[in-house]
Formats: structure tokens, sequence, C-alpha cells
């Protein structure tokens, strides 16, 4: 990352006025869930008295099924939902780079054998793959941080294999290998800090994603359990009363809409920044 | 040509084998016995271990596997743990419900997609291009369920317009009434799929349009509607091939997902039935169902691919 790449960066969130936004959105909801501390209500207070009341003054979201605040519990789900899209997508960028850089530079059968390995993991379902792991590991929130990211590193792998195979050939490599230095030292010194930012788009779009599989485990009650609750699994509870609570499933929803687009968008603009030439469009 | 079929098809027969033994390792890991869903209180322990033994479930993991393996060659998948019928008949019985409503969003999709996305590539940054590439990325971050919900909100629940789940009302059984309970799951497939095959089209039309043929035809005073129409539709077409067949498993996710929020009698309801119930014998059915969907399609889609564009088999 040089400061050309910062300044390349800068100019773009200058002129792409949604990704301005996407940075100020995903700011908003990271502070909100860190500060969700400071929210009024308990998110697992239950007052069986106040059961699905529409937003008011006191519950600007309404309150759910158990009478507990709607807000609290947002505030408290997209905690976790954020925190399972970082932690799956630091899984996947470690594995994913590991796997790519060793590929890319050893080639041959190591490259070979990985690759193959690749291809099987990306021809299952990976969806699919999620929900039964999902059923035999214990429940719980740092099963599912584990198992997005396990199982989504491989394009991660395959865009890091391409750009070390290209770096590979440069001339410093070249020099660091005839002066004898070892692979593991190449590898970290001099090819991943030149593909860091490949990594950091693909990381990008990848906690995205992240997001979206953990709402929908959660969504399918596969996910995030009681008493923890995510935005996914906000709305598996909101699906019972869409007609009487419609709100419940509206906020959770719009919440993953937008930071899955904060991050989506994000993306493309940190790729037209350190890419100028190839991407822009 | 034959040659290049040849060799696609034998790369693809060990990815299956992989393939099976993965998805039986995994669902066999699995916790719960499925032996206690026989289990009555009134039975003895050598009852249990008797069915156990029926099921096959004392032999070791591998014998278990290649009879398994041997079973599903010959069409036989098994029975269900639940309601013990054959998990072959059960995952038939639901494949025209998924394939009609995946068939009908894929055909949608692509009517949909072709047409508008090459209008926004050859009007690059016009507004309709900007409007339909900010409607393309609520369309991949939208979690098909919540879209799913909204719509059954919005149209069953609010305007009474549609049904809001399942195939058919009792008792009715026209075709109309199938297609009024499709139209929102349909929508939902459709909106996903317009949004990912856009963003492909849409940057293909535009670095077909810098080719030189292009320049050429405009030299010539071709205007740019029949260039759009005669040659690089052509050109554009080719590759949707290739995003249809890696399109391929998010098709099969979130047909799965979508038929669970709408009630769809499909393949994707009755594998997360399955999940839930640790039905064993169904899951193992449908993963293999849809990872040789999977490879298939990608087989085709590359087959296909070559057969339209010569130049492949003599590079791959």
């Amino acid at each position: 990352m040089n400061s050309m790449r910062w300044r390349n960066l800068r100019t773009q969130l200058g002129q792409q006025k949604l990704g301005l936004a996407a940075v100020i959105i995903l700011g908003i909801f990271v502070l909100a869930s860190l500060f969700a501390f400071l929210s009024p209500h308990d998110p697992n207070e239950i007052v069986v008295m106040e059961r699905l009341q529409q937003p008011s003054a006191d519950h600007w979201f309404g309150t759910d099924d158990y009478g507990r605040d709607y807000l609290a519990r947002a505030l408290y789900g997209g905690r976790v939902s954020l925190a399972v899209g970082f932690l799956s997508m630091a899984i996947s960028v470690i594995v994913g780079t590991l796997v790519g850089t060793v590929s890319g530079y050893f080639g041959g059968w190591v490259d070979n054998t990985l690759m193959r390995i690749v291809d099987v993991l990306m021809s299952i379902p990976s969806f699919f793959l999620m929900l039964i792991l999902n059923a035999y590991l214990k429940p719980g929130i740092g099963t599912i941080i584990v198992i997005i990211g396990v199982l989504s590193w491989m394009n991660i792998a395959r865009i890091v294999r391409a750009e070390a195979m290209s770096v590979k050939q440069r001339e410093y490599v070249l020099y660091a290998r005839v002066s004898g230095q070892k692979p593991g030292r190449i590898i970290m010194k001099h090819i991943i800090p030149n593909i860091i930012p490949t990594i950091i788009v693909a990381a990008t779009i990848n906690i995205a994603s992240a997001i979206l599989m953990e709402s929908s485990l959660s969504f399918l009650g596969l996910g995030v359990k009681q008493p923890n609750s995510s935005w996914g699994s906000m709305l598996n509870d909101a699906q019972g009363f869409i007609s009487e609570a419609p709100y419940m499933a509206i906020f959770p929803g719009l919440f993953i809409l937008l930071t899955v687009l904060s991050f989506n968008f994000l993306g493309d603009v940190f790729r037209v920044a350190f890419e100028p030439k190839a991407n822009k469009r | 040509m034959n040659n290049y079929i040849v060799r696609r098809i034998a790369q693809a027969i060990p990815l299956l084998f992989v393939i099976s033994i993965v998805s039986f390792t995994l669902i066999k890991l699995a916790p719960g016995d499925p032996v206690l869903s026989f289990v009555t209180p009134n039975m003895g322990a050598e009852d249990v271990e008797r069915i156990r033994q029926n099921l096959g479930l004392d032999q070791p993991m591998y014998v278990q596997y290649v009879v398994w393996l041997k079973n599903v060659l010959s069409g036989d998948l098994g029975y269900s743990l639940v309601n013990h019928r054959p998990v072959a008949e059960m995952i038939i019985e639901r494949l025209p419900a998924t394939f009609g409503l995946m068939g009908a969003s894929l055909l949608l999709s692509l009517l949909i997609s072709i047409p508008l996305s090459m209008i926004a590539g050859s009007r690059q940054n016009s507004l309709f291009d900007r409007g339909l590439s900010l409607i393309s990325y609520i369309g991949i971050s939208i979690p098909s369920f919540w879209f799913g919900m909204m719509l059954i909100y919005f149209f069953a629940v609010e305007l009474h317009w549609l049904p809001s789940m399942g195939m058919r009302t009792v008792g009715m059984d026209s075709a109309w009434d199938i297609i009024k309970h499709g139209i929102l799951p349909c929508t939902v497939l459709t909106f996903m799929n317009v949004s990912v095959y856009m963003r492909y089209i849409r940057s293909n039309t535009i670095s077909q349009l810098e080719e030189d043929y292009v320049q050429i035809q405009y030299a010539y005073g071709a205007t740019k509607g029949t260039v759009l129409l005669r040659h690089v539709l052509k050109n554009v077409l080719l590759p949707v091939i290739t995003i249809l067949g890696m399109s391929l498993p998010e098709l099969i996710a979130g047909a799965f997902i979508t038929e669970s929020v709408f009630s769809w009698p499909g393949m994707g309801s009755l594998g997360i039935s399955a999940v839930h119930g640790l039905d064993y014998p169904i899951i193992m059915g449908i993963t293999m169902m849809s990872s040789v969907l999977l490879v298939v399609g990608n087989l085709v889609a590359d087959i296909l691919y070559g057969v339209v564009d010569p130049r492949i088999k003599t590079t791959g």
C-alpha cells in the first residue's frame, strides 16, 4: 500500500458519492453496535404486557412477541451479524492467501493438488454443506464463524494464486531467490505485500457475502440461536408475525441490505482506486 | 471435438467420486442417532440393536459407503428415516416443482437481462446505465428470504392479490392457479439472477463495442442499433453460457431458501426439513443430486461453449 494508492482511494471516494455514503452507513452501524449498551432497554428483558407493540416514542422499533424492545435487539443483533461477517472474512482471507500464495509460488504438483481441492470444494453447493456442518457441530456463534470462513476462502485463493504467479516473475523476487532467501520469507516479505490491494478488494466483498450467509442460515433456524440474536435470526422470529407486526421484518432486513450493499460498493471503490487503469469503466 | 468432450467428461468423473465421499462422510458424522427415531418406549436393548443391524448402521464406515454407492448407482437412495418412503421417489416427486420454478426464472432472467444490459452497456454512464447498475447492486446485496417476505407482506397480506405459500389452492387444479402461486417466488429468483447476469453482460457489451469490427461497421454507415443486434449480440451471448454454468451454485442455494420462504413443495424445502429432522438419507440424496447437477451443468456449459466457439477446444 503506497501513498499513491491512498490518494487514488481518496479521489475515488470524493467522486463516488455512493462510496462515501457506504463508508458513512458502515461507520454508523459499527458505532451503533459498539455502543449498544447505551440503549435504555435491555434486549432480553421480557415484558408480557407489551407484546407486539407498534413503533412508538418509547420503543422506536416497537416490541417483539415477548415484549422485548426491538431497537435494543436490533443493536445487539447487528453486533453479532457484523462480528460474524468480519471474523469469518478474516479466516477466509488467511486461508485463501496462504493457499493462493503457496500454490502460485511453488507451482507444479503443490499447485495441482491445492487447485483440485479448490475445484472439489467449489463444486459442492457450499450453502448446503453449511447447513449440514451446522447441524452436526455444536451450534453457536463461534461455529458459524468457522463454518462460513472455512467454506468461503476458495475464490480468494484463486485470485491470490493468479497474482502470486505474476509477482513471482518480477526481478526483485528472482533476486531474493538467487540470494538464497527461504520460500516462506519470500512469500511473506515480497509476494504478499504486493498483492495486498487485491486481497483488500476480495476481503471487502467477502464480508458482504459472509453477512448474507450468516443471515440466511440464521433465518432458516440453523445459525445464531436464542438467547443470542442476529439480524437473520430476528427475521426468523418475524416470519410468523408478518401480518400483525410487519415492522419486525422490515427493520432487520433493511439493515442487512444496507450493510451488504455498502460493503459491495466499497469493494468496487477499492478495486477502481487500486487498479485505475484496468478497472476504470 | 470429440476428444475435447471426452477429456472434459474424464475430468468430471473423479470430481463426482470425491463429492460422493465428502457428502457421505459429512452426513455420517452428524450427531443424533438415526436409530432412535424407530425406538418406542416399550422396546428392549436387543430390539434397538436389531434395528441398528437392519439399517446397516453396525457396519464399518467404508462398508456402509460401498453399499450406499452401489445402491445409488442402481437408483436406490435408501429410505427416509422419518416416513420410511424411498428417498429417490421423494426427490423425484419434488423435481418438477423445483425445475419448473428454476426454469421459469432462468428464462425470464435471460429475457430481461440481455436486452437491458446491452442497452446499458451501449450508453455507458447514462442515467439509464447508472440506474440499472444501482438496481443490480441491490439485487446482489438483498437477502433473498427478506425480499420474499416483503413481497408476501405487500402482495399477499396487504393487497390480497397473490397467494403467499404453497403451489396449489386446495380443491383447485388449474395451470393458472399454479402460475399465481409461482409469481412471487419466481420474482425473487429472477431479480437475483438478473442482477448477476447484468454485470457480466454489460461489461462484455462495453468491451465488444471497442473492438475493430464494430468500428468498421460504423465506418460503413451502420447505426448503433444494427451493430448491437447483428454483431454484438452474437458475441455477448457466448459468455452467457459460461455465466449460466458458473451461477448454478447460487441458483440452487437461492432456490432452496426461496422455496422454504414460500413453502414451495420442491427439493429445497424437502432438503431443509430433512436437515432439521436429521433425516440423513434425504440430506445425502439431495446433496448428491445438487452436486451432480452442478458438475453436469458446468460440463454442459463447457461443451456447448466449445461447440459454438471452436477456438476453445484447441487451447483448453
